[in-house]
């Protein structure tokens, strides 16, 4: 925005000289405007000048010729983008001020009782030395899909997969021409096969050099009276080997869990050798279904899509969590030293636990420091921008939008329509303006 | 006392003063050809990284022969935000590279570009066929010199998992579908997509859409004489979710959305390879000889987009344009030089890069692979389009999180509704156009 208003200066008859023309020895009054004048005139120049523009210009077209009245406003509000802005806004203010007040409420407490307190707080406040946009590159890498590159699916996978290792041949599956379907998740055939049949299960999707070691050249069993024999191997060695038939070159696939179905009723398991075979040895005669359970072929888990449309939004609040707390707590802190130690003392003689102590002592006393930070925060995330800039991908950046990110691409991105973005400015003051008229009365009232 | 204070506010304004001047230097001094020394110009594109390195060494020929100094700034994907910015202050570089020729619409209509000298037309008219004249002009008149070219018809596959699954590069789509499904079952990802971003999956829509539909229909599509909602267009979406499922795509669908182009490069040359493809425009070859330790040629070779139903061969092109906001005869040194073959073959040399300059010599490029882009490039017949999107209004078709770019990531995030994809288009096209 700032280059854009530096830019405009040329049309306004913005670059006034300082008044104060030196004169007559004058009173008191003279002197202090005199004194005065150098910062008055950068205040008109560079913050009155550009927000009574930018509300003239909200009533402008993009070409800034023609008046159009509300229009802009209306155009505005008719934009889902502008909707989705709003809704994304309320979702920041209502959340990341209280969070990051009360982080910084905890973070101050505590590093008051510790050793090397100071190393603390210094190692908390730095990531308020980084730029917002730094910070940003930093946590769309952070929170990268792919859990090679960001860290928090790399945890995510790791805690998963503490719990539920994942499976042999991922991906793994028959062809379609094979007359062998889908099962919860697993593979059936149809409930056709007894004791002295032969099951051929070709199946595809693994990588020849990600086969076990142990895997042998695949044997066709032979049939045995009695006996329900069969063969899972890889049917794709290369562009050789004919489909869905076993050639030589393919390997079996061993420690297959593989199940006889009957009536939806699992009455036999057994696992696949080193070449690819198994066999039920007591089946009673009669019909059944061989069925290769969801648990063989599991995909491993990749972990969350943190920037898919879903998450964004937190993924980017907890980045900005990450960088203010430090901010919140040297206030909180600085309260925090002010606090009459006599009171907590009191309070403690009186044999209150160290919670209550906290909990109605320390907080009431710091309740107006809490509340200014509380209110500052709360502005600052209404013009939060180059986080939701830099860490949303493109596919779901308007997912992810802001009302200062709608205001700059509405105004400078392609096409550009300055007028509605005026609007959609004028309409960031007005939610602004009570947070800041909250935060001067606190102050006038407190001098 | 008094009279210091004065000072101090006199010195402030001053400086305020200074400070608005801004920063184009005054290019007075005469001169037409060679010595420029002692000026100074600015220029502005998208390049960065590899592409920068490259170019800047194309204006250190430029430095050498005239003296000039050039100062070369990368806007990155948000060029057209930032030159507009810059022209709104009245401080545009003397020349930038527009990406989009929507762009040459968007500035020559506010009267900010200079239209190309005569000699540089003629330059221009000599070296260029009529495809890249038209596109760098508006209402008749000329004002771009189309210095870098790309061929956005190739499809890039790692040689080795080729092998590995015993299949060869595919001629038609149904030949793709076919390759991709072997691949599968050999347990190879076969197709990596950026679709992170939005430029890559218009492409795909383009190249698609030129082969089912035709040029005719292409080009009155890229007007917006025909609706988004046509027939047409559901059979080229439809073509293309036949390729774009969970088993193909490296990631599934969600990590598809989420991996840019850079990255789905690297998925198929990286050093643990996870797929065996990827589409784009030539400039893969850059990406694959910054990125990965995979060698061009070898590892990595290309096949044309396959042709749809007996389409025929079809290429979508697309370009960075020279365009020119001042009219001192520095500037304009520098755009004859940009029209001249020596600038294209001091990068064509590096590689990562076509020419569309008739003009320059097919020996410069620094291997076989980019030596067949370029000479495709200019040998190719009618069936030849500039990229839809970019011909639309940047709002449309060129800009991040809104219009084409959204909309195609919204129907690779759900394929089967390709009504409501194209509704969505539909909507944005009628608000753009």
């Amino acid at each position: 925005m700032t280059s854009s208003v530096l830019g405009r200066r040329r049309e306004g008859g913005a670059r006034r000289p300082a008044p104060g023309r030196p004169g007559s020895r004058g009173r008191p009054r003279n002197k202090a405007f005199l004194f005065l004048a150098p910062c008055l005139a950068l205040l008109v120049l560079y913050i009155v000048y550009p927000i009574v523009f930018s509300f003239g210009r909200s009533f402008f077209d993009a070409s800034g010729d023609e008046f159009v009245g509300v229009d802009n406003y209306v155009e505005a509000f008719g934009d889902d983008r502008t909707l989705i802005s709003l809704r994304n806004n309320l979702i920041w203010v209502l959340v990341a001020p209280t969070l990051v007040t009360a982080f910084g409420l905890l973070f101050a407490v505590l590093t008051e009782r510790i050793r090397w307190a100071v190393a603390f707080r210094v190692v908390l406040f730095m990531p308020m030395a980084i730029s917002l946009f730094a910070s940003g590159v930093i946590f769309r890498l952070v929170y990268d899909e792919d859990p090679e590159l960001g860290v928090a699916n790399a945890a995510t996978v790791a805690v998963h997969d503490m719990f539920s290792s994942s499976s042999e041949y991922p991906g793994a599956r028959p062809r379609e021409s094979d007359g062998i379907t889908a099962a919860d998740g697993g593979f059936a055939t149809a409930p056709a096969h007894g004791p002295g049949d032969l099951v051929e299960l070709p199946l595809v999707g693994v990588r020849q050099q990600s086969m076990p070691e142990e895997a042998q050249q695949a044997v066709n069993p032979g049939t045995h009276p009695g006996e329900l024999r069969g063969t899972v191997w890889l049917d794709a060695s290369g562009a050789a080997g004919e489909v869905g038939v076993l050639d030589r070159g393919e390997r079996g696939m061993p420690h297959i869990t593989v199940e006889a179905v009957r009536d939806g009723q699992v009455v036999a398991t057994t696992t696949t050798a080193n070449d690819g075979t198994f066999l039920f040895a007591d089946l009673s005669p009669g019909t059944y279904s061989i069925r290769l359970p969801a648990e063989n072929f599991a995909e491993p888990f990749r972990g969350l899509s943190w920037l898919g449309p879903g998450l964004v939004t937190p993924v980017i609040i907890s980045a900005w969590i990450w960088i203010m707390t430090g901010f919140a707590m040297t206030f909180v802190a600085a309260g925090l030293a002010a606090i009459p130690r006599d009171a907590l003392e009191a309070a403690r003689m009186d044999g209150a636990t160290e919670w209550q102590v906290f909990r109605r002592v320390t907080v009431p006393l710091l309740g107006p420091v809490l509340l200014v930070v509380f209110v500052t925060l709360v502005i600052n995330v209404l013009k939060i921008f180059d986080l939701v800039y830099v860490i949303a991908p493109g596919s779901s950046q308007a997912e992810a939008n802001v009302l200062a990110l709608q205001i700059w691409q509405v105004s400078f991105g392609a096409g550009g329509d300055q007028g509605v973005g005026s609007a959609l400015a004028v309409l960031l003051v007005l939610l602004v303006i009570p947070a800041i008229v909250f935060n001067i009365r606190r102050f006038r009232r407190e001098h | 006392m008094r009279k210091s204070m004065g000072g101090v506010a006199l010195a402030a304004v001053a400086m305020l003063g200074l400070a608005a001047c801004g920063s184009s230097e005054g290019q007075s001094s005469g001169g037409s050809g060679a010595d420029l020394s002692g000026q100074t110009l600015e220029v502005s594109a998208v390049w960065s990284g590899d592409e920068q390195a490259a170019f800047e060494e194309v204006l250190a020929v430029f430095e050498e022969q005239t003296g000039a100094e050039v100062k070369y700034t990368s806007a990155g994907d948000d060029l057209p935000t930032v030159l507009q910015t810059k022209v709104d202050g009245q401080t545009p570089p003397n020349v930038a590279f527009l990406p989009q020729p929507g762009l040459i619409a968007q500035f020559a209509g506010q009267g900010s570009l200079k239209p190309l000298s005569d000699e540089v037309r003629a330059l221009v008219d000599e070296n260029f066929v009529d495809l890249w004249q038209d596109i760098g002009s508006h209402d008749g008149t000329a004002y771009g010199v189309y210095f870098k070219a790309a061929n956005k018809s190739t499809f890039w596959y790692n040689t080795e998992l080729f092998d590995e699954a015993g299949v060869t590069p595919p001629e038609t789509m149904a030949d793709l579908r076919d390759t991709a499904q072997v691949l599968a079952d050999n347990g190879i990802t076969p197709l990596s997509v950026g679709g992170a971003d939005g430029w890559v999956l218009t492409d795909w829509f383009e190249n698609i859409y030129l082969r089912t539909a035709g040029a005719e229909m292409y080009d009155r599509l890229s007007r917006h004489e025909i609706p988004w909602t046509d027939p047409s267009v559901a059979e080229a979406l439809t073509v293309m979710r036949e390729l774009f499922t969970e088993e193909f795509l490296s990631g599934g669908v969600s990590g598809t959305l989420q991996t840019e182009f850079p990255g789905s490069v690297e998925n198929v040359f990286g050093d643990d390879p996870r797929a065996a493809m990827v589409y784009e425009g030539d400039f893969v070859a850059g990406v694959i000889t910054s990125s990965t330790s995979t060698e061009l040629g070898v590892g990595a070779d290309f096949f044309p987009f396959p042709e749809i139903d007996g389409s025929g061969p079809g290429a979508i092109v697309g370009g960075d344009v020279a365009v020119a906001f001042t009219d001192d005869p520095a500037t304009e040194e520098l755009m004859r030089f940009l029209a001249s073959p020596e600038a294209a073959e001091a990068w064509a040399a590096q590689g990562g890069f076509v020419s569309a300059n008739k003009a320059v010599s097919l020996d410069v490029y620094p291997d076989e692979l980019s030596r067949n882009m370029a000479s495709q490039l200019l040998e190719a017949g009618e069936n030849v389009r500039f990229d839809l999107s970019d011909l639309a209004p940047t709002t449309f078709g060129a800009t991040k999180g809104v219009g084409m770019w959204k909309d195609f990531q919204d129907f690779v995030a759900d394929t089967e509704d390709i009504q409501g994809a194209m509704n969505r288009l539909e909507a944005d096209a009628v608000k753009a156009f």
